[in-house]
């Protein structure tokens, strides 16, 4: 440890210079280090940097927001879109039912949900996921996601599985900063400009429906859908997480999810379960609807149901 | 190196009597001094440290430039080295300041010695947790949105934000105890009891909380069964009970050797005595685990089957839990010898064993196949990428950093400092010490 006994003139001296000498080599190496901050583009502008949570700011501050979003994606992709905000609708309860005796496995859900949601191209991440299901099993284990031939398949259904929309969601529980919560409606959004990215929602979530931005989305210019909501479909930020949101930019406007209208033989029903005569209440009062994993107490907002 | 006479500061360590706003920037600055000054070995290991550590800062600023898509993390396993490494840090850190419940239990005051080495371990542990987190996060950039009532604390209801707040707690409980000890010593002024011994029982609770909170973390996780486990909590202290007194007989050993710095033998029969009792209490817990698992059978077990078989043709984890059950097992069976502690090196292999075991069953052990198979039943396999295994080994130097500095510092310091306050006392149990609880 310490020398106790007093250093040599010289000796200290020497020392001193040594000292100097590893305090230079060692700054050097830690700006080595540190070099790849100088080469790369900076992740986040100041005014992304001290941009507040959504909730907190006005609509005057939101629609600056949106502006300067839109500069950047512009910037940055070269496309000209426009970020809108669309609020929840009060007396509006959103359900989803899919049909699992007519979905035949054919992903154009998935295609569309790709499409519309503007998701990185090269990975081709969508949020729904289509389980090959073997007949007489509803074990998820059993299950097969990279099936890869014609469908369907003699011997199987399928099973499409996006976010659930829990009543009781395990991922808004776990955020550490609120960066997710359930709207009036029943979504469940995430506030991509407030999401610090520790992952905790994806090990959270029950049924796989979070996926996480490894790096910066790619897709070209002329791919981006440039109808773009800040709460859903606008080209998530590198490093956040990003989920479902049934395309709130679409339905709270009226239309269907891209899910929905892409499906070719019309196993999804979507709507207001708090309006008597829309399907989705239909088929909830008429059919012997059941939810995943519903012993884990989520009460998802998202049906299914056999028919035959 | 000559092992410095407790009783006495270091060199540069004494003041004059005057303000604390004039006295503490210049305690601090001999700190600095102290701790940059020392033999060849101990420049060559700091150098060594800082280099591995640069490497990490270089990898880790690659990631958080271009994207955690140079790890080797999916959607469907989403953390990996670096949370099985926050996890095991977190019972490192808690570890290293439980072990001292003995002193208190039994009235050990040679123990007291050992406290202060448990507290600046916790110190430099704790250090590597909160570095583990934000090399974990996808935008470190965004950490202020965290801060209690700058940003959005989701607290009491995110798990996540009690694990904040008891680890940034542990931390400064910690500093403040070794920082005042240091700083009473710097003025030439007895420390007051009333200061520290209070926060020294506070921090021994505190240690149990820190890792019961991330233990709750996984093990609130109702789609996740191989967490959804009541014994995690219990697992995660009894584990920790095995790697605070591993790490800290390996630093005593190594302090003798290459310091000549010794610390009493009743410490090391005490720490021995308490691993002899706590590795097999950790392999009798992971065994009700695999027991719960494999009888029960269904699908619940699939994570556990493919973490010590393999699960139809993957196995990437099988020779992980292996290697770990057979080194928590040897280790168990060199620690049986009742004289253990008086053969250095015997213990030193069965510390090293032992430690090395937990960090592969509570780390990657526990981590990964919480995430294998997938909630949709997907099995993803994951292996670390190169860049993990770099900010991962240079956390580790960091953190090693930070214990030998404060070592460097604290120890001449402080074990003067409380042998001087536990003088009398001393004394007069010394026999009872020797003899052992």
């Amino acid at each position: 440890m310490t020398a106790t006994t007093p250093a040599l003139p010289e000796d200290s001296a020497r020392r001193g210079l040594l000292k100097a000498g590893v305090a230079l080599l060692g700054a050097g190496a830690f700006a080595r280090a540190l070099s790849p901050l100088l080469d790369a583009k900076p992740i986040t502008s100041l005014a992304g940097f001290l941009q507040g949570h959504y909730k907190e700011l006005t609509t005057i501050e939101k629609k600056a927001m949106f502006k300067r979003l839109e500069a950047e994606t512009k910037k940055d992709y070269g496309a000209d879109v426009t970020i809108g905000d669309w609020p929840a609708e009060p007396g509006v309860q959103f359900a989803y039912a899919l049909n699992l005796s007519i979905c035949i496995g054919c992903r154009k859900c998935s295609e569309a949900c790709h499409e519309e949601n503007n998701h990185d191209r090269p990975s081709g991440n969508s949020y729904i996921r289509v389980l090959e299901m073997e007949q007489g099993s509803m074990d998820l284990e059993r299950g097969n996601t990279t099936y890869d031939h014609a469908v369907p398949a003699p011997g199987k259904y399928y099973m499409p599985v996006q976010c659930q929309q829990c009543e009781n969601a395990p991922c808004v529980k776990v955020c550490p900063v609120e960066a997710t919560w359930q709207e009036q409606d029943g979504i469940v959004v995430v506030d991509y400009n407030w999401c610090i990215g520790c992952r905790y929602c994806e090990a959270a979530c029950p049924y796989h429906a979070r996926r996480f931005n490894w790096k910066k989305p790619e897709i070209a210019a002329a791919e981006i859908n440039p109808n773009q909501g800040y709460l859903s479909n606008r080209i998530r930020p590198q490093g956040v997480v990003e989920k479902c949101h049934f395309c709130l930019h679409r339905t709270r406007q009226g239309r269907l999810p891209a899910c929905l209208e892409a499906c070719p033989t019309g196993a999804r029903v979507f709507g207001n379960v708090l309006d008597q005569d829309s399907e989705i209440r239909w088929v909830l009062n008429n059919k012997r609807v059941f939810v995943l994993k519903e012993e884990l107490g989520t009460r998802p907002r998202f049906f299914y149901f056999f028919d035959k | 190196m000559s092992a410095p006479t407790p009783a006495t500061a270091p060199a540069g360590l004494t003041s004059p009597e005057s303000g604390h706003w004039r006295n503490y920037p210049r305690f601090l600055w001999n700190l600095v001094k102290l701790a940059t000054d020392g033999s060849l070995t101990f420049y060559a290991w700091m150098t060594v440290l800082t280099a591995i550590a640069a490497v990490g800062l270089h990898s880790w600023t690659t990631q958080f430039t271009q994207g955690m898509i140079h790890t080797h993390m999916t959607d469907q396993v989403s953390w990996g080295l670096y949370i099985a490494n926050f996890t095991f840090s977190v019972g490192l850190a808690a570890g290293a300041v439980m072990m001292v419940i003995p002193a208190y239990l039994y009235h050990d005051d040679e123990m007291h010695d050992l406290t202060i080495i448990g507290e600046l371990l916790a110190v430099a542990a704790i250090s590597m947790c909160l570095m583990f987190v934000v090399v974990d996060l996808g935008r470190p950039d965004r950490f202020w949105h965290m801060i209690p009532l700058i940003g959005r604390f989701h607290w009491p209801i995110s798990m996540l934000t009690w694990d904040v707040l008891v680890l940034n707690g542990y931390l400064v409980l910690n500093l403040h105890i070794c920082g005042y000890l240091l700083y009473m010593r710097f003025l030439g002024r007895r420390p007051n009891p009333k200061w520290y011994v209070p926060f020294v029982f506070l921090s021994i609770f505190w240690a149990i909380s820190i890792h019961t909170v991330t233990a709750f973390l996984y093990s609130g996780l109702g789609g996740r069964p191989f967490w959804n486990t009541a014994i995690l909590a219990p697992r995660f202290i009894v584990s920790a009970f095995v790697t605070g007194p591993a790490f800290i007989l390996a630093t005593l050993f190594f302090l003798r050797r290459f310091a000549g710095l010794h610390i009493g033998d009743g410490p090391v029969k005490t720490l021995t005595r308490v691993l002899q009792v706590t590795l097999p209490i950790d392999l009798f817990m992971v065994g009700s685990e695999v027991f719960t698992e494999f009888y029960t059978g269904g699908s619940h077990v699939s994570a556990a089957q493919y973490l010590y078989f393999g699960l139809h043709g993957k196995s990437a984890l099988v020779p992980w839990i292996w290697t770990a059950i057979a080194f928590n097992v040897t280790a168990a069976l060199l620690l049986a010898r009742g004289d253990v502690h008086e053969r250095p090196k015997r213990l030193l292999a069965a510390c090293s064993l032992a430690f090395a075991g937990v960090w592969i069953e509570k780390g990657m052990g526990l981590i990964i196949p919480g995430f294998v198979p997938s909630t949709l039943h997907e099995l993803v396999e994951y292996k670390p990428s190169l860049l993990e295994w770099q900010v991962t080994a240079g956390v580790w130097a960091a953190g090693l950093l930070v214990f030998s500095a404060a070592l460097k510092v604290g120890l001449p310091v402080l074990r003067g400092q409380l042998a001087e306050s536990h003088q009398a006392t001393k004394v007069e149990e010394h026999a009872a010490v020797v003899e052992g609880p």
